[in-house]
């Protein structure tokens, strides 16, 4: 029951905004070019989508990024890892990688389409190395945590250190890893707009930079606005997974408790 | 041979002001089969003996022996009990229970039954598939116990195993232990600051004192076995109880 009021009390709330914006734009007479009404927005919407450019586009970019998320994780993971466990690699080699790291992309964007093209590649590329630094110190940080008094029992049945690693520490890491994952997914989605602003020939970054040169603001709203949405699915995405990955976690034990509760 | 034989075992550690010995010139041993406890204050070292024991550190000086060879690290045949339960969330109890056996590659369906009849055995059958976070703190340690029993060792290191418990639930478990150790006859060493505990479980108690951490006395308690809580309120168990109490009112270091 309560659910259901929530489902109904969230569109009034977004039918009362977008109404109180249509007006707001029509009673003040804004000019398209600065601030276009809802109407003109959805209008951009319906058209982009039934010529098919915006599927093309959209297909672009949520290629980049999953792809681009998928080997910066699994690059933040493996560094994490290493620096996590062996004390030299720590020493000698974490430093370079904050370094790195402190180099904005989009600074090192230009350079990646030099030396990977205008095409998916470079867009992989430079989403990877976006996602993967959350990954590097979550992993990191989730991998040291593992609890003395654990680590002592594993110890106290003889375990091997590669035991203690697969049996204790990496489950103790996981909710790090899952909340790196989570910050990765939307650096993952910024990164692959940077690139596109950059040098691509298809995207949705690309779209708004040529609907920018047209004047065609509606259009970008459009945009925005599917970038949003693509945000936010991919963050539940990630959560989904979380949830079955986590169930024994206090924070999602919570969660899990509170659903039932309400419904 | 002796389960267990600690001769002139030291352990020191350093801090500001030098080095200092947690445990200096201790020597005991524990019969095959024997329930020993070890009581003292808070500080006196009890569990540094424990995890030298468990193989976890090395002792400074002397030489601590399982059954006749020297402990130079961690060993199979020895069960552990830890003061808080230390389950692993991510496993059912069941798992938590068969964690040794995983970590010693003993798998298969003889030790998952086997696992089924310990968890029987403290009555938990029915929470096997429950995960430790839906457990009491009580039902925890149980699944602990039953955890350090698993793989069948010839030895158990306990602890202070119900430390953390409400008094209710250690008189219950003292109860159990008990009863577990009748039916499997295993060593038991069981680390513990209460003195009745002590009085209650073991054949044997030796009594600690701190700074440095020394074996002060041996105390038998020679009460017939199975023993009831009542036991408690009776005569020789309330002597062997206030003749351990007063050294540490003698010594003025008891705590609690």
């Amino acid at each position: 029951m309560r659910k259901r009021r929530d489902i109904a009390l969230t569109v009034a709330i977004f039918c009362v905004s977008v109404l109180v914006g249509e007006l707001m734009v029509r009673f003040f007479q804004i000019p398209t070019y600065i601030l276009p009404a809802p109407s003109r927005v959805a209008t951009a919407l319906w058209r982009g989508f039934s010529s098919g450019l915006y599927q093309t586009h959209l297909l672009h970019t949520l290629t980049e990024t999953l792809l681009g998320f998928l080997l910066g994780s699994a690059l933040g993971l493996l560094l994490g890892a290493a620096v996590a466990l062996n004390r030299y690699v720590e020493y000698f080699f974490y430093p370079y990688i904050v370094m790195f790291q402190s180099v904005p992309k989009v600074a090192l964007a230009p350079l990646i389409v030099v030396w990977f093209g205008l095409g998916l590649k470079s867009q992989i590329v430079n989403v990877a190395l976006v996602a993967c630094f959350p990954l590097i110190v979550n992993t990191i940080a989730g991998l040291k945590s593992a609890d003395e008094d654990r680590v002592n029992l594993m110890r106290s049945l003889a375990a091997s250190p590669s035991q203690i690693f697969w049996m204790l520490k990496l489950p103790s890491a996981l909710p790090f890893v899952m909340a790196g994952l989570e910050v990765a997914m939307i650096f993952a989605l910024i990164g692959a707009i940077v690139a596109e602003f950059v040098g691509s020939q298809a995207g949705l970054g690309m779209l708004i930079q040529s609907m920018n040169f047209n004047m065609d603001v509606a259009g970008q709203f459009s945009v925005l606005l599917m970038l949003s949405v693509l945000g936010l699915l991919l963050n539940r995405g990630i959560q989904l997974i979380r949830r079955r990955v986590l169930f024994w976690d206090p924070s999602v034990k919570e969660q899990l408790e509170q659903e039932r509760v309400a419904l | 041979m002796d389960a267990i034989s600690v001769r002139d075992l030291s352990k020191g550690y350093s801090c500001r002001s030098g080095s200092m010995d947690a445990l200096h010139e201790i020597s005991f041993s524990v019969k095959e089969g024997e329930f020993v406890a070890i009581v003292g204050p808070s500080g006196c070292g009890k569990s540094t003996l424990l995890k030298i024991l468990a193989g976890l550190s090395l002792p400074s000086k002397g030489e601590a022996c399982l059954r006749g060879t020297p402990i130079n690290g961690p060993r199979r045949d020895i069960g552990v009990v830890f003061q808080a339960p230390v389950l692993l969330p991510w496993r059912s109890v069941l798992e938590n229970v068969l964690l040794p056996v995983d970590v010693q590659h003993r798998g298969g369906n003889g030790q998952r039954k086997a696992a089924l009849e310990l968890l029987n055995l403290v009555g938990l059958q029915e929470f096997a598939d429950r995960y430790p976070w839906e457990l009491s703190g009580g039902m925890q340690q149980r699944v602990a116990i039953t955890r350090a029993l698993i793989h069948d060792p010839a030895m158990l290191l306990m602890d202070e195993p119900f430390g953390a418990l409400d008094a209710m639930t250690r008189e219950q478990l003292n109860l159990e232990l008990q009863r577990i150790w009748l039916e499997k006859k295993k060593t038991v060493l069981f680390i513990t600051h209460s003195i009745p505990e002590a009085v209650f479980l073991a054949d044997r108690v030796l009594v600690m004192t701190s700074r440095p951490g020394r074996i002060l006395r041996e105390v038998p308690v020679e009460i017939p076995r199975p023993r009831r809580l009542e036991a408690m309120n009776q005569p020789e168990f309330c002597s062997v109880v206030n003749s351990i109490r007063a050294h540490f009112h003698a010594k003025g270091t008891l705590d609690a």
